[in-house]
Order: C-alpha cells, then sequence, then structure tokens
C-alpha cells in the first residue's frame, strides 16, 4: 500500500469520517473511496453494502476478486450524569476501546476526584452537543434520571440515530419519560429504540454490575446483525 | 492503549514516515471458528517488532517472517492457516478454522 493512501485513510478517521479501502486481489490495485463518494464508484453497491454492516470483507465481481477494508469511525460513548455507575463505566469502556465523555453541570458529581483520566465536562448537556454533535456512531448513556439532564440529550440521541440509546430509570421513571418524548414530537418506533430500563438483564444490582450490563447491551447494538435480513448479509463478513 | 485496528494503521503509518521498512498483514478470509475477524490487521517492521494480530498468537510467528520476506522483495503474498494446510503440524489453527491473509508492503 502507497504510504500516502493510508494516510489519506487515517486523515479521514481522525475527522470521523467513514471510508473504505478497496483492494483488487490479483493486481494488488487499490483506491480510496471516502463515504461521500460512493456512488461513482464501480462497486458503489457493494462497498454501500459493507460500510452499513461496518464490516470488512471480500467482494467478487466479474471474476475478480476485492478486498474491502471498511474504516467506521470509532465509537463514542457519551455519558449522561458524573455517577457511581459512570465511576465504573468509564475505565471498563476504555477497556473496550470506545471513547468516553462524561457530561454533568452538576460539579459536586463532576468533580476530577471521583473521575481521573476521563474526559469530564462539568457543563449542561446542550452546551456540550453544540461542540460536539452525536451521530450513528455514537452511544448515549443517560444516568440522572433527571429530566432537566437527561432529556435534552436523549431528545439529540434520537435524531442523530445512535446506534445505541439508554436511560437509566424505573418502569415508572421511563413512562414518564416515554410522555415526555411524545409531547415533543417523537414517534413511538423513535421512543421505543432507548434502552430502559438500561442495561442487559443479567441480574445487576451494584453500579459496576449495572455498567457491564449496560455495555454488554451497548456492544450488542453494534455487533449484532439480527437486525439485517439474512440475504444481504455478506458471507465473508461475519 | 493500542488495539482497535485503525490505532493499528495510524501506527503503521507512523513507524513508514520514521522510515522504517512496514508491512501490513490482513486477516482477508475466515471459515470456521477464526480467532480473529476479516479485516483484523497485524503490522511488522524490517526488524520483526510487530503490533496487532490476525490470530491469537497461533500464526503471528509465520506471518512475522513471511512479512520481512514481503518487505524486502516488495512483493505483495497471500497466506493461508488452518488444519487441512500443509504446515498444520508448524504453523495451524488449533482452533479448527482457517484463514487467508493478505500481506503487503507500505511503500
Amino acid at each position: 500500500m502507497k504510504i500516502a493512501l493510508l494516510s489519506a485513510l487515517n486523515a479521514e478517521r481522525a475527522k470521523r469520517s467513514a471510508a473504505v479501502l478497496v483492494t483488487d486481489l490479483d493486481s494488488g490495485e487499490q483506491r480510496l473511496v471516502k463515504a461521500g463518494q460512493l456512488r461513482k464508484d464501480p462497486l458503489a453497491d457493494a462497498l454501500h453494502e459493507q460500510l452499513r454492516l461496518g464490516k470488512s470483507g471480500t467482494v467478487e465481481e466479474q471474476g475478480r476478486q476485492y478486498f474491502i477494508t471498511v474504516q467506521s469511525p470509532p465509537v463514542r460513548i457519551l455519558v449522561i450524569g458524573a455517577v457511581h455507575i459512570s465511576q465504573a463505566l468509564a475505565p471498563m469502556a476504555k477497556l473496550l476501546d470506545f471513547d468516553v465523555a462524561i457530561v454533568d453541570p452538576r460539579t459536586a458529581f463532576a468533580s476530577p476526584e471521583r473521575f481521573a483520566k476521563v474526559a469530564l465536562h462539568a457543563v449542561w448537556p446542550d452546551a456540550y452537543l453544540e461542540q460536539n454533535p452525536l451521530d450513528r456512531y455514537s452511544a448515549l448513556v443517560a444516568l440522572t434520571h433527571d429530566p432537566k439532564i437527561d432529556d435534552v440529550a436523549l431528545s439529540a440521541a434520537l435524531k442523530a440515530e445512535c446506534f445505541y440509546i439508554g436511560a437509566l430509570g424505573s418502569k415508572r421513571t421511563h413512562a414518564k419519560r416515554v410522555e415526555r418524548l411524545k409531547e415533543a414530537g417523537f414517534s413511538e418506533a423513535q421512543i421505543a429504540r432507548i434502552s430502559a430500563p438500561i442495561g442487559m438483564d443479567i441480574g445487576a444490582s451494584t453500579p459496576a454490575e449495572i455498567a457491564l450490563a449496560t455495555l454488554a447491551q451497548l456492544i450488542a447494538a453494534l455487533r449484532k446483525t439480527d437486525a439485517v435480513p439474512a440475504k444481504t448479509r455478506v458471507s465473508a463478513a461475519r | 492503549m493500542v488495539a482497535s485496528e485503525c490505532d493499528i494503521l495510524a501506527k503503521a503509518e507512523e513507524w513508514a514516515k520514521e522510515n522504517r521498512g512496514v508491512a501490513l498483514a490482513t486477516v482477508i478470509e475466515t471459515w470456521g471458528s477464526a480467532p480473529r475477524p476479516v479485516g483484523s490487521h497485524l503490522i511488522i517492521d524490517e526488524n520483526g517488532s510487530f503490533l496487532g494480530s490476525v490470530s491469537g498468537g497461533c500464526v503471528e510467528g509465520e506471518v512475522v517472517t513471511e512479512a520481512m520476506d514481503v518487505i524486502e522483495t516488495g512483493k505483495s503474498k497471500m497466506l493461508e492457516f488452518g488444519v487441512a494446510d500443509e504446515s498444520a503440524w508448524r504453523v495451524g489453527l488449533s482452533c479448527g478454522g482457517r484463514i487467508k491473509v493478505y500481506v503487503e508492503k507500505l511503500d
């Protein structure tokens, strides 16, 4: 591979833009296709499918084999609430290679003593989101169960189609949340994208266990392709 | 932590810009139970230093050796590993899977 091509690929990643690298496995020829230029490429359909799945794989076109290296932007987790669960969740998420940011306007919670080595922002979610908008490669974990703090972020996550949206709170708390979001104009299908009560059902009870259950659910949303019709799956990209 | 595939590609660029000979190995295909998914990378420099993985440590040694040859000749190689492979007794995947690895030089 040409170093210039690798640099271009890495630069796309730094910008949080998706891109694919196409390698002709017979000739060794390579080209970089940025997400915005996908349509013009001769392999457009195949590239689009690989990118949608977020998986690299081999495709065959007119007897030639091409390897598609998919580069999706790194996964980011935005945690609303510098609470006890977040203290456990942040180091676990780091270990899993996710970028984590914690936002909580309550300075008593969002104190550096409670959160070492984590991107911690003691600001309101709307102020943070203005500078750092969410996207499809972001997850939102809302943990304050305070509507004043959580709701703005939840709305933003629904609009940005975050791949995972979880919200802490009992069934009653969530029922009220659903009402508020309906009033704000979200459809039932949209609201159903919120995992609440948060986390995979493993009977989690301590803050660290809830953090683990939440990350497990988040990873399932990222990796499992159940939602994808079987016939459109690409065999090489398991 | 350097663990994600993209971090490894960033590291490869860094190595190449230090004028080290660098090869990039990529898992192209897997059959059966393979330890690392398609698209996983291993980068190797001319001294045999490496980062990342293409298996759970089963075939990295062989890939590194082949990669050093690729760095020298500049010619890409397609490697295949698995129990069905003749080299199974030497290097192979104990999990019973098979993998195909593409090794190319950064130039």
